[in-house]
C-alpha cells in the first residue's frame, strides 16, 4: 500500500493545489512533498536489505490485455525513490524567492513526481511505459510556458526527440508482450520472453529499448536536445530533468534492458560503453569552452552521465553499485549547481561567466556552498562524487584498462572546467554588478545547506546506501554468471 | 588511552580544529582561532611521540580501524590506519614541523583579515597529510593525497582577489590531477591484481606477481608521484605555487606535501625493487629533475622562487635515492630536508616580512645587520642544504651520493653536479640577501625590523634541527650507528634482501666524501668572489642577457612549451567539438531528420484518404503481420 501511496499522494496534492493563490499553492505543494518524503523514509526504515522486491501492490487493471497495476520496491528502486522524494521538497522550496508562478506550476511539479516514482516502482511493462510518457508531459509544459528565449522551438525538439525514443521502446515492449505465453506485461514474463529470443531478435529489442533510454540520459550522440533544453527551462524544470528525470534512462537500462536481453547486452554492450566513454570526454571538452554558466553545467552533466552508463554496462557489481551511488550523488550535486547558477544569474542579471567575478568578496556563504558542491562534482574524496566515480572507473579499468584510463580523464577535465568556472565567478575583484550582490538569504540556505551536508555525508559514509542496493544488484547480475566469475 | 584511540585522534584533532574554526568563521577572535589550530596539532604531535616511543620499545606496527568506508561486490576498503616506523617518522615531521609553522603563522599572518580562514586551512591540510601517511590501505592514502592537493589549491589561491594567484592555484590542482589519474589507475590495477587494497594484503604477496604487471603498476603510481612531488614533466606548478603565503610554501610546498611521492614510493618499495624498469625510470627522472631545477635556480631573483626550484631539485635527489634502492637514505634526506627547507622558507618569510613584501633579492643586500637572528638561522639552513659537515644535509646527502656511486658512477656524477650547483645558488642567495651594501630604498631600510617572537622561535627550533638532525643517520664510516636506517629497516627488509649491494672500500668512501666537501667549499668560494668580493648584482629586469642566461632565466621556456603543446590544443579541440561536431554536425543532422520526418508525414496524410475499403485492407494486413510476427521464433 505504501508504494501506491507514494504514487498517488503527489497526484492528489497536484490536484489540490490547482487554483489556489500562488503563495498558498507553494506552501501546500511543499507540504505535500514533505509528506511523500516522510512516507519514503518510513519505507526505507522498514526496508529489508537482505531481500529483493518488497512493498508490492498488485491490482488487476485491464485483465483482457494482461495489464496490471503492479508495483514494488527493491534496493535499486528504493534509492531512486529516495532521490526523488528527497530532491522534490528542495525543488519546490527553491521557488521561494519567486512569487510570479501560478498554482499550475506547482501542480505540474507534483504530477511529475508522481510519474517519476511510478517509473521507478513499476513492475509491469505497460505501467512503466505509461508513467514514462506521463512524466514527459508536466516537464514539457513547465519548459514551454515558463522557459526562456526560443522555448517554443527548443521544447518541441525535446518533446519530439524523447517521444521518438519512447515509441521505439513501445514497439520493443509490445514485441516482447507477444512473446509471453499468456500475453501479459508482467515484468517476470517479459524477462522470460526476452531471454527466450535468439540473438538477432534480442538485438532488435536491444536497439529499441536502448534508443529510448539513451535519448533520455542522454548518451552521446543522442544528446543534442539536452543543453538547449536545460538552458532554456525554468530552473525547477532543469532540476527535475537533470536531477531526477535523466535517471529514468539509467534506471531503464538497469531494470528493462540488462535483464531482458542478456545476449544482446553482452554482444552490443561494448558499443554502448564506447559511446558513453566518448560522451565523458566530449561533454567535458565542450564544457571547457562554454561561456554560459548554465550551459556549462549542462555539458558537465553529459560527461557525468556518460561515466555512469559506461560503468553500468560493464555488468559488474562494482560498476552497477557505482552507478547507483553516483546517480544519487549526481542528482544532489546537479540540483545544487543549477540552483547556484539561478541564484547568481538572477542577481547579476546574466549567465555569462565573463560578467561575473569577485562574488567571494561579498557573498562568502554562497561561495563556500558553491565550493563544496563543486568539490563533489570534481569527485574529491570524502565528497559524494568520489565514491561513485571511483567505483565506476574501477569497473571500467577491470573491463578494459585503456577504457578506464580514457574515462578517468574526467577527473582532470572536470577540474579544468569547474575550477575555471569558480575562478571566473567567485574569485578576483568585484565589478560594478557583483559589488552589491547579496549573500544567500534564509530560503536559499534552507535549500543549499542540506545539499552541502548530503554531499559530505554520502562521501564520508556511503555504506548504508550501498547496502540498500547490493542485494538487488547481485540478483540482477546473477543472470550473467560467466561475467561475474571472470571478474574474480 | 588505548593505542587505537590515540591513532585515530592524531588525524581527527586537526580536523576538529578545522571544523571548529571554519564553522565559527569571523566570530571567533583571532587569538582563539590560533590557539585551537596550534593546540590541535601540538596534541597530535604529543600522541605521535607516544606512538613513536611504543615503536622504539619494540612494539610491532600499530593499527586501528575506524569504519568500513566503501564496499561494493568484491571491493571493500575501510578507513583504517597503520603506524609503523615509516609512518611514525612522517607523523613526527608533519605534526612537529607543522606545529612550528602554525606558531610562525600567528605572527606572519597576524594582520590578514582572513586570519581564521588561514589557520583553518592549515589544520585541514595537516588532517589530510596525516591521512596520507597513516592510511593502512591505498584508498585512505589516496584520500589524503587528493585532500592535500585541495588544501594546496586553497592556500595558493588564498589571496583570491589576485587572478594570477588563482591561476597558479588552478594550475597546481590540475597538474596534480594528471598525476592522480595515474595513481588512481595504478591503485585499481593493484586491486585487480591482488584482490585488495590493504598494504598488508598486497606488499607481502608482491613476489608472486609477474614483473610486467608490477612494472605497469609502479610506473602508474610513479606518475602520481611526479605530480605531487613536482618531478619532470609535472613540476611547473611548484614554482608558481609560491603565490601562496610563505608559511604555506614552508609547510606544504617544501616540508610535507611535496614529499608525499617519496613516501609513496618508499611505502611500495618491494614493488619497485621487483621492477627494474620502474627503478631505472625513477632514477632517471630524479637525476634529470635534480640537475635541471638546480640550473634554473642559478638565475632566479625572487627569494621564494630560488627556494622553490631548490625544492624541486632536492626532491629529485630523494628520487635518486629511491631509484638506486637506497630507500632509507631517501627518507632520511626527506626528514632533514623538511627541517632545513622549512627553516629556509620561514627565514625567507621573515625577510619578506621585514622588507614589507619585497621578494626580489636584487633589492635586498646587507640585511644581516638589521635582522641578525633571521640571518643567523638562515645561514644554518644554507649550510645544511649545501652539505657542510656536520649540518643535517651533509649526512643525508652524502648517504644518497654514496649509494648512487655504488650503483652507477654516472648517476653519482650527475647528482654531485646538482648538489654543487645547489651550494652555489644557495650561497648566491645568502650573499645577495644578507651581505654587501643594502640596495633597498631609504624608506624601506628605515622600517626594517626583526620579526616577532612567534616567528623567530620556530626559526630557532628549526635551526637546531637543521644543525643536529643529521646525527640520526651518522654512517658507520664516521663511527655512527646510522640509527634511522636501523629504525626503518623493518619496512625495507625484503627489498634489502633482494638488493644487490656493491661494496665500497672505506678508502673510496672517504675519498668521495672528501672530494664532495672540497668542491662544495670551492663553489662557496666562487659565489663569495662573485657576489661579495666583486659585489655583482644580477641584471635588472629587461636588461640584455646572454642567450644561455636568458634561457635559464626564463626556465627553459617550459611553461610556454606546455601552453603551446597541451593547453592551447585542448582548447582548440574543445572548440572544434563545440562548433564543428556539435552544432554543425550532430545537431544539424538531428534537425535534418526531424525535417524530413515532417515531409514524410505529408505522405502519410495522403494514406488517410477516407476510403473505407482501404482502411479494412490495412487493418487485415496489420493483423496478419502481428500474428505472423508472434509465431516467428
Amino acid at each position: 500500500m505504501l508504494t501506491a501511496l507514494l504514487i498517488f499522494l503527489p497526484m492528489i496534492f497536484s490536484l489540490l493545489v490547482l487554483g489556489l493563490k500562488p503563495t498558498l499553492a507553494k506552501f501546500l505543494a511543499f507540504f505535500g512533498s514533505l509528506a511523500v518524503l516522510l512516507i519514503s523514509l518510513i519505507i526505507v526504515f522498514k526496508f529489508d536489505k537482505t531481500q529483493g522486491n518488497q512493498f508490492t501492490v498488485d491490482w488487476t487493471w485491464i485483465a483482457s490485455l494482461g495489464i496490471n497495476f503492479s508495483v514494488g520496491i527493491d534496493g535499486i528502486s528504493m534509492l531512486l525513490v529516495l532521490l526523488t522524494t528527497v530532491l522534490m521538497p528542495g525543488i519546490i522550496l527553491s521557488t521561494m524567492n519567486d512569487d510570479s508562478k501560478p498554482s499550475s506550476y506547482y501542480s505540474l511539479m507534483l504530477l511529475m513526481q508522481s510519474a517519476l516514482i511510478g517509473v521507478f516502482v513499476a513492475r509491469d511493462g505497460f505501467l512503466f511505459y505509461l508513467f514514462w510518457e506521463v512524466a514527459l508531459i508536466p516537464v514539457y509544459f513547465l519548459c514551454l510556458v515558463w522557459g526562456g528565449e526560443n522555448r517554443g522551438r527548443i521544447t518541441l525538439k525535446f518533446f519530439i526527440y524523447t517521444l521518438t525514443g519512447s515509441l521505439f521502446m513501445l514497439v520493443a515492449l509490445i514485441y516482447l508482450y507477444f512473446h509471453t505465453p499468456s500475453h501479459t506485461f508482467a515484468i517476470d514474463a517479459l524477462y522470460d520472453a526476452g531471454r527466450s529470443l535468439d540473438a538477432t531478435q534480442q538485438a532488435f529489442v536491444f536497439v529499441g529499448l536502448f534508443l529510448a533510454f539513451a535519448i533520455k540520459m542522454p548518451v552521446f550522440p543522442f544528446h543534442t536536445w539536452q543543453p538547449d533544453t536545460y538552458t532554456v527551462a525554468p530552473v525547477q524544470g532543469t532540476m527535475l530533468l537533470s536531477g531526477i528525470m535523466l535517471k529514468m534512462g539509467i534506471y531503464g537500462v538497469i531494470r528493462w534492458l540488462i535483464p531482458v536481453v542478456p545476449l544482446a547486452v553482452k554482444e552490443w554492450g561494448m558499443v554502448a560503453i564506447v559511446l558513453s566513454v566518448i560522451g565523458v570526454v566530449y561533454g567535458s571538452c565542450i564544457a571547457i569552452v562554454q561561456k554560459d554558466f548554465k550551459r556549462l553545467i549542462a555539458y558537465s552533466s553529459i560527461a557525468h552521465v556518460g561515466l555512469i552508463s559506461a560503468g553500468l554496462l560493464t555488468l559488474s557489481v562494482v560498476g552497477m553499485q557505482g552507478a547507483m551511488i553516483q546517480m544519487l550523488s549526481h542528482g544532489v550535486i546537479v540540483f545544487g549547481l543549477f540552483y547556484i547558477v539561478e541564484i547568481v544569474s538572477a542577481r547579476v542579471k546574466t549567465r555569462e561567466l565573463s560578467q561575473m567575478g569577485g562574488i567571494r568578496n561579498v557573498a562568502p556563504l554562497l561561495t563556500t556552498t558553491f565550493a563544496v558542491i563543486m568539490l563533489g562534482s570534481v569527485a574529491l574524496p570524502l565528497t559524494s562524487g568520489f565514491v561513485g566515480e571511483f567505483l565506476l572507473i574501477n569497473s571500467l579499468v577491470q573491463y578494459k584498462l585503456w577504457m578506464g584510463a580514457v574515462a578517468g580523464l574526467t577527473i582532470i577535465l572536470g577540474a579544468v572546467y569547474m575550477l575555471k568556472t569558480f575562478q571566473k565567478s567567485m574569485s578576483g575583484e568585484t565589478n560594478a554588478v557583483t559589488s552589491t550582490l547579496s549573500d544567500l538569504n534564509y530560503h536559499e540556505r534552507l535549500v543549499l545547506y542540506p545539499v552541502v551536508v548530503l554531499v559530505i555525508l554520502i562521501g564520508v559514509y556511503p555504506a548504508p546506501l550501498l547496502d540498500i542496493s547490493e542485494v538487488a544488484v547481485r540478483n540482477l547480475l546473477s543472470l550473467y554468471p560467466d561475467l561475474s566469475a571472470s571478474l574474480k | 588511552m588505548s593505542t587505537g584511540a590515540m591513532i585515530c585522534l592524531i588525524p581527527l584533532l586537526p580536523l576538529f580544529g578545522f571544523v571548529l574554526i571554519s564553522l565559527t568563521g569571523k566570530r571567533l577572535v583571532k587569538g582563539f582561532a590560533a590557539l585551537i589550530a596550534c593546540a590541535s596539532v601540538l596534541v597530535a604531535f604529543a600522541f605521535a611521540v607516544a606512538l613513536f616511543v611504543k615503536l622504539l620499545k619494540g612494539s610491532g606496527p600499530l593499527t586501528a580501524t575506524m569504519f568500513q568506508w566503501i564496499s561494493a561486490g568484491n571491493f571493500s576498503a575501510s578507513i583504517s590506519f597503520l603506524v609503523d616506523p615509516l609512518s611514525s617518522l612522517m607523523l613526527l615531521v608533519i605534526t612537529g614541523v607543522g606545529f612550528l609553522i602554525h606558531v610562525y603563522s600567528i605572527g606572519y599572518m597576524h594582520d590578514d583579515e582572513a586570519f581564521n580562514r588561514f589557520m583553518s586551512y592549515l589544520n585541514l591540510f595537516v588532517f589530510f597529510m596525516l591521512l596520507l601517511v597513516m592510511g593502512s590501505n591505498y584508498l585512505v592514502m589516496f584520500v589524503g593525497w587528493e585532500g592535500v592537493g585541495l588544501c594546496s589549491y586553497l592556500l595558493i589561491g588564498f589571496w583570491f582577489k589576485n587572478q594570477d594567484y588563482n591561476d597558479a592555484a588552478n594550475k597546481a590542482f590540475i597538474m596534480n590531477r594528471i598525476g592522480d589519474l595515474g595513481l588512481l589507475v595504478g591503485m585499481i590495477l593493484i586491486f585487480i591484481t591482488f584482490g585488495s587494497l590493504n598494504y598488508a594484503d598486497v606488499l607481502p604477496k608482491a613476489e608472486a606477481i609477474g614483473t610486467p604487471v608490477l612494472t605497469l603498476i609502479t610506473i602508474l603510481l610513479f606518475i602520481g608521484a611526479m605530480g605531487k612531488s613536482a618531478q619532470i614533466p609535472l613540476y611547473t606548478w611548484l614554482p608558481d605555487a609560491m603565490a601562496g603565503p610563505t608559511p604555506v610554501s614552508a609547510l606544504i610546498h617544501a616540508a610535507t606535501m611535496v614529499t608525499a611521492g617519496v613516501y609513496m614510493v618508499a611505502r611500495n618499495n618491494i614493488l619497485y625493487t621487483l621492477s627494474p624498469i620502474a627503478m631505472q625510470l625513477v632514477l632517471v627522472i630524479g637525476l634529470a629533475t635534480a640537475l635541471f631545477a638546480a640550473t634554473i635556480a642559478l638565475a632566479q631573483n625572487d627569494i621564494k622562487k630560488v627556494l622553490a626550484y631548490s625544492t624541486v631539485s632536492q626532491l629529485g635527489l630523494m628520487f635518486v635515492a629511491l631509484g638506486v634502492g637506497a630507500y632509507a637514505s631517501g627518507i632520511f634526506h626527506m626528514v632533514t630536508h623538511a627541517f632545513f627547507k622549512a627553516l629556509l622558507f620561514l627565514g625567507a618569510g621573515s625577510v619578506i616580512h621585514a622588507m614589507h613584501h619585497e621578494q626580489d633579492i636584487r633589492k635586498m643586500g646587507g640585511l644581516r645587520k638589521y635582522i641578525p637572528l633571521t640571518y643567523f638561522t638562515f645561514l644554518v639552513g644554507v649550510l645544511a642544504i649545501a652539505g657542510i659537515p656536520p649540518f643535517a644535509g651533509f649526512f643525508s646527502k652524502d648517504e644518497i651520493l654514496a649509494n648512487a656511486f655504488r650503483q652507477n658512477p654516472v648517476a653519482w656524477g650527475i647528482a654531485v653536479l646538482a648538489s654543487l650547483l645547489t651550494a652555489f645558488y644557495m650561497f648566491r642567495l645568502l650573499f645577495l640577501t644578507f651581505f654587501g651594501k643594502t640596495r633597498a630604498s631609504e624608506d624601506t631600510i628605515h622600517h626594517i625590523h626583526e620579526s616577532p617572537k612567534s616567528m623567530t622561535i620556530p626559526l630557532i627550533f628549526l635551526a637546531i634541527l637543521s644543525l643536529g638532525g643529521g646525527f640520526m643517520g651518522v654512517p658507520e664510516l664516521l663511527g655512527g650507528g646510522n640509527w634511522i636506517s636501523g629504525f626503518l629497516s623493518p619496512v625495507f627488509a625484503r627489498s634489502t634482501e633482494l638488493h644487490v649491494e656493491h661494496h665500497l672500500s672505506h678508502t673510496t668512501e672517504f675519498a668521495l666524501m672528501g672530494i664532495i666537501v672540497v668542491f662544495t667549499l670551492v663553489m662557496i668560494g666562487l659565489a663569495y668572489r662573485r657576489y661579495v668580493a666583486k659585489a655583482h648584482v644580477p641584471a635588472a629586469e629587461g636588461a640584455p642577457l646572454t642567450p644561455a642566461h636568458k634561457t635559464i632565466y626564463n626556465k627553459y621556456y617550459v611553461d610556454e612549451i606546455y601552453d603551446a603543446v597541451i593547453v592551447k590544443p585542448l582548447y582548440w579541440i574543445s572548440k572544434l567539438f563545440d562548433i564543428v561536431i556539435e552544432r554543425s554536425g550532430i545537431d544539424r543532422l538531428v534537425n535534418l531528420i526531424g525535417d524530413s520526418l515532417n515531409d514524410w508525414s505529408g505522405i502519410f496524410r495522403r494514406i488517410q484518404n477516407g476510403h473505407l475499403g482501404y482502411y479494412i485492407f490495412v487493418m487485415v494486413l496489420g493483423v496478419i503481420l502481428i500474428v505472423a510476427f508472434s509465431y516467428t521464433r
